[in-house]
């Protein structure tokens, strides 16, 4: 502890500890002013945060502490909030107490204040023990603890001022007397064991009466501090060891029993001097809502509607933005464009279509923006109201019987259980959950549910193959992917993760709170911000890997030499069309011929994209006005010669467009990839899939995304201007004997397919390990491909079609689903640390 | 009044005494009803858990209803709610009133 000089320090730390729920974030946050989590969702606050302030001329930093129950050492967020204390030892400490449910708060303070260290309390959620009709004393809690109590309200940032004043004076005190727990009949053992470990050099380092009482109590952490310094046969661990057999010979009453007991007692005597009840102090708020909200028959009603509501403006109405919000990353695109080198006569310069490639891979992201937003402020408002500790609390026993938690719901919520999401922030939103076994099984089957990007792809083979049957095609996909997720789940926990802890699912269901505008704003617009990180970075970076793949080696010689032939043939040909008009010598520069085509074909865009007559004389004026010279072949009018270089323009630019297509197909076709697609046909067509699709696949590991695109370029043979994708795959896929069976077979595989590589680098931050990395992307390539192999083979030799196989593997996945959820594969393993001093077990 | 006729056969005298009748596992308690707590049969982090969030020896507890699908339980504890599953709550020896 840094000694405070006569006239207070200069710089001071503060540890910011309390218990979940108990407003530590919002607390922080008024102190500091900081951006971080708030929630009223029990255990979000996992990772250390540090804030600064002055005051007073003192630089304070105030680190967060994980939000804990208690400071004991089962979990891992105690023993590092513990490790921080012990080993940073901060000038004060700011304990934040619930006003509301002070006695369980007390419990916490109690051990703050038993490891010695200055504190000051926080008596947050003053409003809501106001409301509940609790009246806390605050003088008399004062003098019961023996340190300063400032009542606060963290929401409304009250009390800020009083606190900070009570931290310095807390730093500048020279002696404490804080309130000392008499541990009875314990007293005097607790007492000759601290002297034992006083005469210690560990007395230096920690703060004996802690430590003597936690090696009377058989803390772990505790035995082994001491097993260290003294080795593990020393007097001291068999000093505690006897004494809590011989207590326990007496009292027939286990020793920490016995010390929680004492700590009770005192607690309750402090309640009963410091707070007077007007009513029962129970929320009767709350008590309410819930009432109707977790009724057996209405509970199911309001989860649905929820749901619904997410769905609707979220999804349907952030669509509806995007209409808005699309134009703005189009402009972005062409002032990239612009920036670039212009597009060649047959071939745009590699920069070119590179820097396009890297702008379109982004921009197929950015354009879910809207949405996202949305989508996380909801799930923020849902999670800081409370409701989401609820959904938990209804949906917990479905999930646990698949070996998951109630609090998967959350990342499967944000990983887009109703179509739409993204697995980044689903795989992140898993650090609350408790029990690591259902964290891992969540963690892994996160990605099956269906992110916002694989939806274009499911949109573009449905409506090719599946269109008179769209509604249902897509309800089953949204919907197998669940049961998908809770088989896999069940079949990880029963094996690879069989021996993985477990933890017990006890919950707080938070007060009901009215979320703040400025935490619902902050959490949304942080994870949109890790969605965004996670496109400006990963996706941009694979994207130009995959495009390398796309490109490289590229065509032969031979090949380009006769691609450059029929574009000279083609340029020659229009140079002899005009020979005969006065606009032939403007034509002779191939600057110029090119600067043509492109205004004509930004023209044709254009005007594709503008609807009424209006809209397109508009159109015609801004180009006019625009390009002068080049207008009148755009538009010829009266102008006859000019109608004829418009006649030969539009067959140079359609030869054009058809070559720069064959080009790049052939260019896709002798690639790195297209090697690669090829070569797994002879194993992939036992799925349905040729080589296209293959490279559609092995792009797409960038982001979803990419795969409409790629499927783009490879179906783009023949196509004229006015027929779309579905269109020239539908064709094509007549021709080739590729059926809605084929169809089924590749969504099946891209629903089960691994993550992207930004959610596998999550899964890699999320468990700590490479090894479940490869895990995530392995597994679900293999099971995605024996699913598709079934189907496809199967559905061939059953001789079904596309629509009967769906509903035969729809009810093949329900059926194993439900079977799979009655049957119960493993029993309860023990916490982490089973303490083998339990108390004798009543017959 | 819920009926709780187990015979309970501790060794020590204490534990008899606190012990004699209405004895019962939370896990039975009718929701609407509320019991004291008299001991945790659950160990390590189970026990500390349950202590935590208030689930201590002579308190009052009342359980508020079961989750829509019968599991977890919802429980009313020193003003709190906290829900549990029902495996913990029968680890949870409490006296009927």
């Amino acid at each position: 502890m840094n000694e405070p000089s006569a006239s207070g320090p200069e710089q001071l730390l503060v540890g910011l500890a309390g218990q979940q729920n108990a407003g530590k974030s919002t607390t922080f946050n008024m102190l500091t002013g900081a951006n971080q989590h708030i929630a009223n969702y029990p255990g979000v606050t996992v990772d250390k945060k540090t804030g600064f302030y002055r005051h007073r001329g003192v630089r304070v930093e105030t680190v967060d502490l994980p939000g804990t129950y208690s400071l004991t050492s089962f979990s891992l967020e105690e023993r590092v909030a513990r490790d921080f204390l012990i080993s940073e030892k901060p000038d004060v400490i700011v304990n934040v107490v619930d006003a509301s449910s002070l006695k369980r708060s007390l419990y916490f303070t109690f051990q703050v204040l038993e490891m010695g260290f200055p504190v000051a309390v926080a008596l947050n959620m003053m409003d809501v023990a106001k409301r509940n009709g609790t009246h806390v004393d605050v003088s008399a809690l004062e003098h019961r603890l023996g340190v300063s109590v400032i009542p606060t309200i963290g929401r409304k940032r009250q009390g800020k001022t009083e606190l900070q004043d009570a931290i310095l004076d807390t730093a500048n005190r020279k002696a404490h007397h804080p309130l000392r727990i008499n541990y009875e009949e314990l007293e005097s053992a607790v007492q000759i064991l601290k002297d034992r470990l006083d005469e210690s050099a560990l007395a230096e380092k920690y703060p004996t009466r802690w430590l003597a009482v936690k090696l009377l109590e058989g803390d772990s952490e505790a035995e082994r501090i001491a097993g260290e310094f003294f080795g593990k046969e020393c007097e001291e661990l068999k000093m505690a060891e006897t004494i809590r057999r011989e207590f326990e010979e007496d009292h027939y009453l286990n020793v920490p029993d016995y010390m929680v007991g004492c700590r009770d007692r005192l607690a309750t005597d402090i309640i009963s001097t410091c707070v007077t009840e007007t009513r029962d102090g129970r929320d009767r708020v709350s008590e309410t809502i819930d009432k109707i909200v977790l009724n057996r028959f209405a509970a199911p009603i309001f989860l649905i509607a929820t749901v619904f509501v997410i769905y609707q403006l979220s999804i349907v109405k952030g669509y509806e933005l995007t209409v808005y919000w699309w134009p703005i990353l189009a402009k972005l695109r062409a002032m990239v464009a612009g920036v670039l080198p212009a597009a060649g006569i047959l071939e745009d310069p590699y920069i070119r279509s590179m820097g396009l490639w890297m702008v379109d891979s982004a921009n197929a992201l950015l354009n879910y923006i809207p949405i996202f937003l949305i989508l996380f402020s909801l799930i923020a408002i849902l999670e800081d109201s409370g409701y989401m500790a609820r959904i938990a609390f209804i949906l917990d026993k479905l999930f646990h019987s698949f070996g998951l938690h109630g609090q998967s719901t959350l990342p499967y919520i944000l990983g887009g259980v109703f179509a739409g999401g993204c697995a980044v922030p689903g795989v992140m939103s898993t650090k609350g959950i408790p029990d690591e076994r259902s964290r891992m099984a969540t963690i892994l089957t996160v990605p099956y549910m269906n992110c916002l990007a694989k939806i274009p792809f499911y949109t573009l083979l449905i409506n090719v193959f599946f269109a008179p049957y769209k509604s249902w095609a897509m309800l089953f996909l949204s919907t197998v992917t669940i049961f998908v997720a809770l088989l896999v789940a069940k079949l990880l926990t029963a094996t690879v993760l069989k021996h993985m802890e477990t933890a017990p699912f006890v919950m707080e269901l938070p007060k009901y709170h009215p979320p703040t505008l400025f935490g619902v704003g902050q959490r949304a617009i942080e994870r949109t911000w890790q969605y965004i990180k996670k496109v400006g970075s990963i996706v941009v970076a694979v994207s130009v890997c995959v495009f390398t793949l796309l490109q490289f080696p590229g065509i032969s010689d031979e090949k380009q030499a006769y691609f450059d032939g029929e574009m000279a043939n083609a340029v020659s040909t229009f140079q002899t069309k005009i020979a005969q008009t006065p606009y032939a010598n403007q034509f002779k520069d191939e600057a110029a011929l090119v600067s043509m085509i492109n205004v004509y074909n930004d023209f044709k865009t254009a005007r594709l994209n503008t609807k009424g007559a209006e809209a397109s004389k508009r159109l015609s004026e801004k180009f006019q006005a625009n390009y002068p010279e080049q207008f009148k072949f755009l538009k010829p009018r009266t102008d006859k010669a000019a109608k004829k270089v418009n006649k030969a323009l539009r067959g140079l630019v359609s030869t054009r467009k058809s070559l720069r297509r064959q080009i790049k197909e052939a260019q896709i076709e002798t690639s790195f990839l297209g090697m690669v697609g090829r070569s797994l046909e002879p194993v992939t067509r036992w799925a349905g899939f040729n080589w296209k699709i293959n490279v559609a696949i092995l792009s797409s590991f960038a982001a979803r995304e990419s795969s409409v695109a790629t499927i783009g370029v490879l179906y783009q043979q023949g196509a004229d201007d006015n027929k779309s994708l579905e269109d020239r795959m539908g064709a094509e896929a007549g021709a080739g004997g590729f059926s809605p069976l084929h169809a089924l077979a590749i969504m099946v595989f891209f629903a089960l397919y691994p993550p992207c590589l930004a959610t596998t680098i999550m899964i890699k931050v999320q468990t700590g390990s490479y090894k479940w990395m490869v895990f995530s992307m392995l597994f679900p390539t293999t099971l995605g491909f024996i699913t598709a192999c079934l189907i496809f083979t199967g559905g061939s030799l059953l001789n079904l079609s596309g629509i009967q196989m769906m509903g035969v593997f729809y009810a093949a996945v329900v059926l194993t689903t439900m079977c799979a959820g009655l049957f119960k594969s493993w029993k309860r393993k023990p916490g982490p640390l089973p303490d083998l001093r339990q108390a004798p077990k009543p017959l | 009044m819920l009926s709780c006729e187990m015979e309970i056969n501790m060794p020590g005298p204490k534990r008899r005494q606190h012990c004699r009748a209405n004895c019962n596992m939370l896990r039975d308690i009718k929701p609407g009803r509320r019991a004291k707590i008299r001991c945790h049969h659950a160990t390590g982090a189970v026990r500390q858990r349950l202590l935590d969030l208030g689930f201590v020896p002579e308190t009052e507890v009342e359980v508020i209803r079961k989750a829509p699908l019968g599991d977890p339980i919802e429980c009313c504890v020193a003003n709190y709610t906290v829900a549990l599953r029902k495996s913990e709550a029968d680890l949870i020896e409490v006296e009927c009133d």
